[in-house]
C-alpha cells in the first residue's frame, strides 16, 4: 500500500546574503512515518526546519505541507495549516509569563469551544502522558531543561495534531527520558497515526524511532531513504555517521 | 442542537459530526467525538441524565467512527461529574481501536490542588512590611555597598577595568544625550521667561526676569530635568540590558569565569554616569539660560548685554556647586536602580519589560525625593 505524502519538498532553495544554506532540497514525508532529518553541524538543518514551519519566505523551489502548497497560503490558510501542526522547539519556547498548565491551555482555549473544566482535564491528561502533570501550576523558570521540553512536548501535541515537528527533542534529556520520550513519540505514531519530523543526533532515539533518513550535507540531501538502506549508504558523509552509529549499536548488543 | 422524536429513542444532533442516539438508559454517540464536539458532548449528556432521572447510564461507544484526546476527556468527565450525583455511568460496547486511545489519554489521578497558604490579616501585612525590607531596602543597601565598594577600590586601578569600556559607556548615557537634554532645556527656560514676562511687565519689574530664569534653572531645572531625562534614556537601557543578561544566563557565566558581575557590568556604568552628568548639568543650565535671554530680548526688550551684565551679579559659587553634588546623587541613584531592578528580574522576556518600566518609575521618584531633600540642605 502506497502511503500518502504529508511532507513534498522541491528543489528548496535558501540563502543568507551570500552564503547558500540549502540548495537543491528535495525529499518527502510519509503519513504515520517518523522522518528524521540528519546532518552535521551547519549542514543547513534548521534552515530546512524553518522553511517547512513557514517562517522562512521561500527563496526558490515549492514547499507542500498536508497537500497545501506554502508559498500559496493566505493568511487565513496558514493559521488553519498551523492548527493540524505541532512543533516542538529546542528550547522549549514556553511562555514565561503563563504556568505550565496555562501554556499548554493556549491553543485550546483560543482555537476551540470546549468548556474551562474540560480543557483543564485535557491539560492534566496531555501533561501526564509526559510525565509532567506534577508540574501544572509551575512557571517555566521553575523547571529544568528536561522538564521545559517535556512540558513544550504537551503543549506542541494539545491539540491532537497530524503532524508533529519536533527540533533535538533528545538533547537535554537523560537516557530515561529519552527513552521514555521516544516510547511517547511511538504511541503518537502508532496510536494516533501523527507523522512526525524530526531533527535529532541523539542515536539510540534515531534506533528505536526513525522510519525514514534525510540526510543533508553542505545544503543538498546526500541520502533519503529507509533507515536500513541508510545504514548501508555508499555516500562519505553518511557512512561516516552510521559507523559511529553501527558501532555504538553494536556495543549496546555486546552489554 | 436539533432534537427529533422516532418512536422509541431520541436523537440529538450536536454538531455536524456527533449524533446522540437515546435507548432508555443507554446513550449512544454516534459519529466523530473529536475536539470540535466535545465540548457539546459534556454540555447535553448530563442535562440528558438529569432530564430523564437515571441513576444508571451506559454509553455505547460501538458506533463512534472517530476519538481524539478531547473526545476520551470528555467521556471521562461525564463520567466524574456524574459520579459526584452518585449517579454510574458505565461505557460500553467499545471498539478495540476506541479502547486504544482511551488507553492512550488517560489520567491517573485528580488534578493538583495550587498551593497558597492564607494566613490571617497580621500575618500577611507583617509578610509584606518584611518583604519590602528585606528584599528592597536591604537588597538595594547591600548591592549599593558591594558596587562603591568595588568603584572605590577600582578607582586607580585601571587594569581592573574592561579596556574602553568607561568611555564607551560615558558616549552612551552621556554624549548620546546631549541633543535631547540641550533642546528640552532651551525650550524649558523659554517657557519659563515667556511666562514671567507678563507679570514683571506690569510691574515694570522687567529686569528681574534674569534673577527668576538664572536661579530657577541653575538651582532646580537644569539639574532636575537632565536626571530626568537620562533616568528615562539610560536607567531603562541599564535595567533591559541587565535582565536580558540574567535571563540568557550572561551573568552567571560572568560569575563562572570568576569575574563579579556588579564590578564587570555596573561599575562601569556608574562610572559613565557620573562622570557625565556634571557636563550635562552645565550645558542643560546653559542651555536654559539662552532659552530665557531671547525670550527676555523678544518680549521685555532685555539686550544680551544687560541679561548678561545681571547675570553675573546674581550668579552665586553655591549654586555651581550643588549642581556638582547633585549630579552625583542622581546618577548613582539612576545606575542603582537601574541595575537594582534588572538583577531582580523573573519570567524571561515578560519579566524583563516589567523591570524596565518599574527601574524608571522608581528613579524618577527618588530623584525628585533626592532633589527635594537636597533642596532643602542646600537652602
Amino acid at each position: 500500500m502506497k502511503k500518502e505524502k504529508i511532507i513534498e519538498v522541491n528543489d528548496l532553495y535558501a540563502a543568507f546574503d551570500s552564503l547558500t544554506v540549502l540548495s537543491g532540497v528535495s525529499f518527502s514525508a510519509y503519513q504515520g512515518e517518523v522522518t528524521v532529518i540528519l546532518g552535521g553541524s551547519g549542514s543547513g538543518k534548521t534552515t530546512l526546519l524553518k522553511h517547512l514551519l513557514g517562517l522562512y519566505p521561500i527563496m526558490g523551489g515549492r514547499i507542500s505541507i498536508l497537500g497545501k502548497d506554502l508559498a500559496q497560503l493566505r493568511e487565513v490558510e496558514q493559521v488553519e495549516l498551523y492548527h493540524k501542526m505541532g512543533v516542538l522547539y529546542q528550547s522549549g519556547a514556553l511562555l514565561g509569563s503563563l504556568t505550565v498548565a496555562e501554556n499548554v491551555a493556549l491553543p485550546l482555549s483560543q482555537h476551540t469551544k470546549l468548556p474551562p473544566e474540560l480543557i483543564s482535564d485535557i491539560v492534566y491528561m496531555k501533561l501526564g502522558l509526559v510525565n509532567m502533570a506534577h508540574a501544572y501550576h509551575l512557571y517555566p523558570s521553575q523547571l529544568s531543561g528536561g522538564m521545559l521540553k517535556r512540558a513544550a512536548l504537551a503543549r506542541a501535541i494539545a491539540m491532537d495534531p497530524p503532524l508533529l515537528f519536533c527540533d533535538e527533542p533528545g538533547a537535554g534529556l537523560d537516557p530515561v527520558s529519552l527513552e521514555s520520550l521516544d516510547q511517547l513519540i511511538l504511541n503518537l505514531k502508532n496510536q494516533l497515526g501523527m507523522s512526525i519530523v524530526l531533527v535529532t543526533h541523539e542515536v539510540p532515539s534515531i534506533l528505536r524511532v526513525a522510519n525514514r533518513i534525510v540526510f543533508l550535507d553542505q545544503g543538498q540531501v546526500a541520502f533519503e531513504g529507509p533507515l536500513k538502506e541508510a545504514m548501508h549508504s555508499k555516500h562519505p558523509a553518511v557512512s561516516a555517521f552510521f559507523s559511529v552509529l553501527k558501532n555504538e549499536h553494536v556495543r549496546e548488543l555486546v552489554r | 442542537m436539533a432534537k427529533k422524536k422516532t418512536d422509541q429513542d431520541v436523537l440529538f444532533s450536536l454538531g455536524e459530526q456527533l449524533k446522540l442516539r437515546v435507548e432508555g438508559r443507554v446513550i449512544s454517540p454516534e459519529g466523530r467525538l473529536n475536539f470540535e464536539e466535545a465540548g457539546n458532548f459534556t454540555l447535553l449528556v448530563p442535562r440528558i441524565i438529569r432530564g430523564r432521572k437515571l441513576r444508571h447510564v451506559q454509553i455505547s461507544l460501538a458506533d463512534i467512527k472517530q476519538i481524539d484526546s478531547a473526545g476520551v476527556m470528555a467521556l471521562y468527565h461525564v463520567q466524574r461529574t456524574m459520579a459526584r450525583r452518585r449517579i454510574s455511568v458505565e461505557l460500553v460496547n467499545t471498539p478495540v481501536s476506541v479502547e486504544e486511545k482511551m488507553l492512550l489519554f488517560t489520567t491517573k489521578d485528580q488534578l493538583p490542588e495550587r498551593l497558597t497558604v492564607q494566613g490571617g490579616f497580621l500575618e500577611r501585612t507583617g509578610e509584606v512590611v518584611h518583604h519590602f525590607f528585606s528584599s528592597y531596602i536591604f537588597g538595594f543597601l547591600l548591592l549599593a555597598s558591594n558596587i562603591f565598594y568595588w568603584s572605590f577600590a577600582d578607582l586607580f586601578r585601571s587594569s581592573a577595568r574592561r579596556k574602553g569600556e568607561v568611555v564607551n559607556q560615558s558616549v552612551l548615557i552621556g554624549v548620546n544625550a546631549v541633543p535631547i537634554v540641550v533642546f528640552l532645556s532651551f525650550v524649558i527656560g523659554f517657557v519659563i521667561a515667556l511666562q514671567s514676562s507678563g507679570q514683571l511687565k506690569s510691574f515694570g519689574a522687567n529686569i528681574f526676569v534674569v534673577d527668576l530664569v538664572v536661579i530657577s534653572i541653575m538651582s532646580q531645572m537644569g539639574p532636575l530635568i537632565t536626571a530626568i531625562l537620562i533616568a528615562g534614556r539610560s536607567g531603562s537601557a541599564i535595567a533591559a540590558e541587565i535582565a536580558t543578561m540574567k535571563v540568557t544566563a550572561e551573568l552567571d557565566a560572568l560569575k563562572t569565569m570568576g569575574l563579579n558581575p556588579n564590578r564587570f557590568v555596573i561599575v562601569p556604568k556608574l562610572y559613565a554616569c557620573m562622570l557625565t552628568m556634571p557636563f550635562l548639568i552645565v550645558l542643560a543650565n546653559v542651555a536654559g539660560m539662552t532659552g530665557g535671554g531671547l525670550a527676555a530680548n523678544l518680549y521685555l526688550d532685555i539686550t544680551p548685554e544687560i541679561f548678561m551684565n545681571r547675570m553675573g551679579d546674581i550668579m552665586r559659587n553655591k549654586d555651581l556647586f550643588t549642581a556638582l553634588i547633585k549630579s552625583q546623587v542622581y546618577a548613582a541613584l539612576i545606575v542603582l536602580t537601574g541595575s537594582f531592578y534588572g538583577l531582580r528580574v523573573e519570567r524571561g522576556a515578560e519579566g524583563v519589560g516589567r523591570v524596565t518600566t518599574v527601574a524608571v518609575v522608581v528613579s524618577i521618584t527618588l530623584v525628585i525625593l533626592a532633589d527635594s531633600i537636597l533642596g532643602i540642605v542646600f537652602y
